[in-house]
């Protein structure tokens, strides 16, 4: 789990990835080395305070080598919301995450429809289960070019749309993966949504899906 | 200098006279800006602290009581929470967004500073008329910087108040709380150990915020207050959430043995109140703060305000664990003094002694102030004055009106732009009552509320106080939790001013006789004075901050209906005379007038221990206090949170319909319940001597009121009504 000065929701994620069985460890943005994990994990925040803008002073942390090397020869990688944006930015994956329709910042629970129920991340969803989850950014508006956009829908990289569109992304897009699908961007936060007491347990769905993924890889 | 110098920086020439005869000689000016921002209004409490120390401070469970970082309170065996409000009005009326978010950033370091980790904010804000010239200006620019703050640093904003009255058109009030979770032990600002040394960490030492609890809080503005921006600090909340995580991290390895968060006073306060906590001294180096901009006199660096800054005291041996600290999260940490045993706050530039102030002349021997209070004259007219209790033909109008109006109507375009959702610890978040915070690593909840009934105070202080704190302690009571510890900011006026003086006791009075009475402690809290623009005072505004516990977070009841066919009940008394101060007044009748209503605090403690009762043993599915608009609006926002209407079946009540559908009278909840459920309520409710009314049932999409109906899709529009215009999409 990478940590870079800024990052706010590794804590959360770390608490979820562990209570469904996986091993954590934070790493500093400054480290190289991944120290052996199977997936890397870009937990939400401001990274350098989002500061420039989001994600692109995060893209040099010295860590994103490393998290560069790992997603090129296969490794599973997640984004979430910051995350993404920093994945975005470092080329990972293709796109950029413009500011909400509304110009303003935006926390509240949405629908999101599972497009691809392939992916490493997706195998425990069903084909068009729509999850429950929270948003909660200011750029969070999906936004690529033409050609590229009917690159991901040919390669089914389009892996969530919002059922209600809240900030103004192209073609509903809430989360997409590079064309290998070992990569994610999310821009709704699936670790805040893996409790019935604070509102819903579908992100269990993505999150199981990508540790049954790593442990059949392994 | 000038003789008059001491004039410009705010103090009296009898307060000048007293620094001379304590120093024995003239000061200079680096000692005159120290004495000027800590003899402050905002720093010393020097008209306030006499009155401050009658209310009730100790109670189960109060760890640590007023007068340190914030107040710490162990809410279940083994898990200790520190709980504190704090005003920053002027700086926001002068910038909003940066005077909102160095608001958020200062309180979010008083609780770090208590070795607590924050884990929940709440603001309670109140602007102009909806329609005022400055007021949507104002508004946006606090919310928007509570919201770049808050959600950068990742803690929750989970709830407050947005309030608009014409009183506050040239003086909003932003006082914003935090909920912190002490992880290891409780730190406190200490300067023990002559020897120790002396480390500052965090951002660089910069010209803003100069004089900015002198000048800017402990005055009244005017026509010219633009020029006194420079005096509002600039937040970086990047730094703010390294602090709290290296400061967190000290207090964990139990490296340090003192911490002081730095903010109104800069530097100088926390060196004079630890030496004076602990009957030492400190020295500092101005030359080892590493500084923003070059050729600072020694006097700004002294009472620089600039943000994100800590004072930790160590010792020698240990220095090198805070610095290494510090450089992993990759904060600036330098050694700038030490502490001594001369009693002295030394100021030292190139070796030489700069200034030199006794750290208790300082810190605590400002001359209390005994001023001067007189009754309004015109208090007579405006209780005697119509309350608003006329009725309406149209009831149904009546209602939609108050769901649309900026102070009833839904605070969802706020609270949405604030992550209230990050630590997952949000059982319940805004937009209810109160809300319920998961404490980390523990099955307990706490249910905080903020309440600031100013309309109330105006037409009685006294009164408006204690309703203040029975409304606020009957939010927390909702969710099913134990009020158990209060916080308090309390805005007023000029406290020259005799009528702003008397309103100020009247409160602090009203306030200690509810917390005495429903045996809930103060444990800390913010005076802010000075809240005039152009010689008008706000209202009396005192905001209560409410802890409430929960033992069992699953235990939580929210105001939302939660199914069909569940049976909708009235707990508590309705007087069909509460209308003074009230929504249904000022909305319908654009009156303020009259008594506030009446508060009975025997029935109001039995109505929390039976909402407590309920909730653990499960009986409920909602629960909603009474409170603006009355039962109507209550029950037209319990239907708008669950999306399901119902139909009131109670016999015709004997007085006028209005009278029982938006009477405001304290000490009532709406409960709804599954049918089965009943008779176990009707037998707690007996036992405790709390009147119960089945009112009707929940179900279907209108809101059935008996005489009228609304459709619940219009109920909705009209609460999703903006203040500012017409609803945007998003």
């Amino acid at each position: 789990m990478v940590v870079f000065p800024g990052t706010n929701c590794e804590r959360d994620c770390a608490l979820v990835l562990e209570r469904l069985g996986a091993g954590v460890e934070l790493l500093w943005h400054t480290e190289s080395d991944l120290h052996g994990a199977d997936i890397v994990v870009l937990p939400g925040g401001f990274a350098h305070g989002d500061y420039l803008r989001t994600g692109a002073i995060a893209r040099f942390s010295p860590v994103m080598d490393a998290v560069t090397t790992h997603a090129r020869s296969g490794g599973l990688v997640i984004g979430i919301c910051n995350g993404f944006q920093v994945l975005c930015e470092a080329g990972l994956l293709p796109g950029a995450l413009r500011k909400n329709r509304g110009l303003s910042f935006l926390c509240r629970w949405i629908e999101v429809r599972v497009c691809n129920y392939g992916t490493p991340f997706t195998g425990r969803a069903e084909q068009g289960q729509t999850l429950r989850l929270p948003i909660n950014h200011f750029e969070g508006g999906y936004y690529c070019d033409e050609s590229t956009l009917a690159e991901l829908q040919e390669n089914g990289q389009v892996t969530l749309r919002y059922e209600d569109n809240p900030n103004g992304s192209l073609e509903d897009i809430a989360g997409i993966t590079n064309a290998a699908g070992n990569v994610l961007g999310l821009m709704p936060h699936p670790e805040r949504a893996c409790e019935a007491l604070l509102g819903s347990e579908d992100g269990v769905v993505l999150l199981a899906s990508m540790i049954d993924s790593a442990l059949q890889a392994a | 200098m000038t003789e008059t110098l001491h004039r410009d920086l705010g103090l009296t020439d009898g307060e000048h006279e007293l620094i001379v005869s304590i120093l024995g000689r003239l000061p200079n000016i680096t000692e005159l800006a120290m004495f000027s921002v800590m003899w402050s209004e905002h720093c010393s409490y020097k008209s306030s602290r006499a009155l401050l120390s009658t209310l009730p401070t100790e109670g189960e469970g109060v760890l640590v009581g007023p007068g340190e970082g914030a107040g710490v309170i162990e809410v279940v065996p083994g898990a200790a929470v520190a709980w504190k409000i704090e005003s920053h009005n002027h700086p926001s009326f002068v910038e909003p967004h940066n005077g909102a978010a160095t608001g958020v950033g200062g309180i979010v370091r008083d609780i770090t500073s208590m070795g607590a980790r924050p884990i929940a904010l709440l603001d309670s804000l109140r602007f102009g008329s909806a329609g005022g010239t400055r007021t949507a200006y104002l508004a946006s620019g606090v919310v928007g910087g509570i919201s770049s703050y808050g959600n950068a640093i990742g803690v929750p904003t989970v709830g407050g108040e947005c309030i608009f009255e014409p009183s506050y058109e040239n003086n909003p009030l932003v006082n914003v709380a935090c909920l912190g979770m002490v992880e290891t032990e409780i730190m406190r600002g200490r300067a023990d150990n002559p020897g120790d040394l002396v480390i500052l960490y965090g951002s660089a030492t910069g010209r803003d915020g100069i004089g900015g609890a002198s000048v800017l809080a402990s005055a009244e503005l005017g026509p010219d207050s633009s020029d006194k921006r420079p005096s509002v600090q600039v937040g970086d909340p990047l730094t703010e959430k390294l602090v709290i995580e290296a400061s967190l991290e000290l207090v964990a390895k139990s490296i340090i043995s003192g911490l002081q968060d730095l903010g109104a006073g800069g530097i100088c306060c926390p060196a004079s109140e630890m030496a004076a906590k602990s009957g030492t001294g400190i020295r500092i180096d101005l030359e080892a703060i590493h500084l923003r901009e070059a050729d600072m006199a020694p006097f700004e660096i002294m009472i620089s305000e600039s943000q994100e800054r800590m004072l930790a005291v160590v010792s020698p041996e240990r220095a090198p664990e805070v610095l290494e600290v510090c450089r992993t999260w990759e904060l600036e940490a330098r050694v700038v003094g030490e502490v001594t045993d001369s009693g002295l706050v030394e100021v030292v530039v190139s070796g030489e002694i700069a200034a030199s102030v006794p750290a208790a002349a300082l810190a605590s021997e400002v001359p209390l102030l005994k001023r001067e209070t007189g009754r309004p004259e015109w208090l007579d007219d405006l209780r005697a004055a119509p309350n608003g209790d006329d009725p309406h033909s149209d009831l149904g109008a009546c209602l939609l009106a108050l769901l649309a109006s900026p102070g009833e109507a839904s605070a969802r375009w706020i609270w949405e732009q604030y992550d209230h959702m990050i630590l997952l610890g949000t059982v319940l978040g805004p937009g209810g009552d109160a809300a319920v915070i998961r404490l980390p690593g523990s099955a307990a909840a706490v249910a905080l509320s903020l309440d600031g009934p100013g309309r109330l105070c105006h037409l009685d202080p006294y009164e408006g106080a204690r309703l203040a704190v029975a409304e606020a302690a009957r939010n927390v009571a909702c969710t099913g939790a134990r009020p158990a510890a209060v916080t308090n900011c309390l805005n007023f006026g000029n406290p020259e001013k005799p009528e702003v003086m008397w309103s100020f006791q009247e409160a602090l009075r009203g306030i200690a006789d509810s917390c005495s009475a429903l045996g809930l402690p103060v444990t800390g809290g913010n005076v802010s004075f000075y809240n005039e623009t152009l010689g008008r005072a706000v209202h009396p505004t005192p905001v209560i901050g409410m802890l409430g516990v929960l033992e069992d977070a699953t235990a939580a009841v929210g105001v939302a209906f939660r199914a069909g066919g569940d049976v909708l009940a009235l707990l508590g008394l309705t007087d069909p005379d509460d209308f003074g101060g009230g929504a249904y007044a000022a909305v319908i009748n654009g009156a303020l007038g009259g008594s506030p209503p009446h508060l009975d605090l025997e029935r109001e403690g039995a109505l929390h221990r039976l909402l407590a009762q309920a909730a653990a043993q499960r009986l409920l599915s909602s629960a909603h206090d009474l409170s603006g608009g009355g039962l109507a609006v209550a029950l037209a926002e319990s239907a708008l949170a669950g999306g399901l209407g119902f139909r009131l079946t109670a016999a015709e009540p004997v007085v006028e319909r209005h009278r029982w559908l938006f009477s405001e009278s304290p000490s009532r909840a709406l409960v709804s319940l599954a049918p089965e459920n009943l008779d176990r309520l009707r037998a707690a409710a007996a036992a405790l001597g709390v009147p119960m009314t089945p009112l009707g049932e929940v179900g279907g999409d209108t809101l059935d009121c008996g005489g009228f109906e609304v459709a619940l899709a219009e109920a909705a529009a009209a609460h999703a009504t903006h203040p500012f215009g017409p609803p945007t999409a998003f």
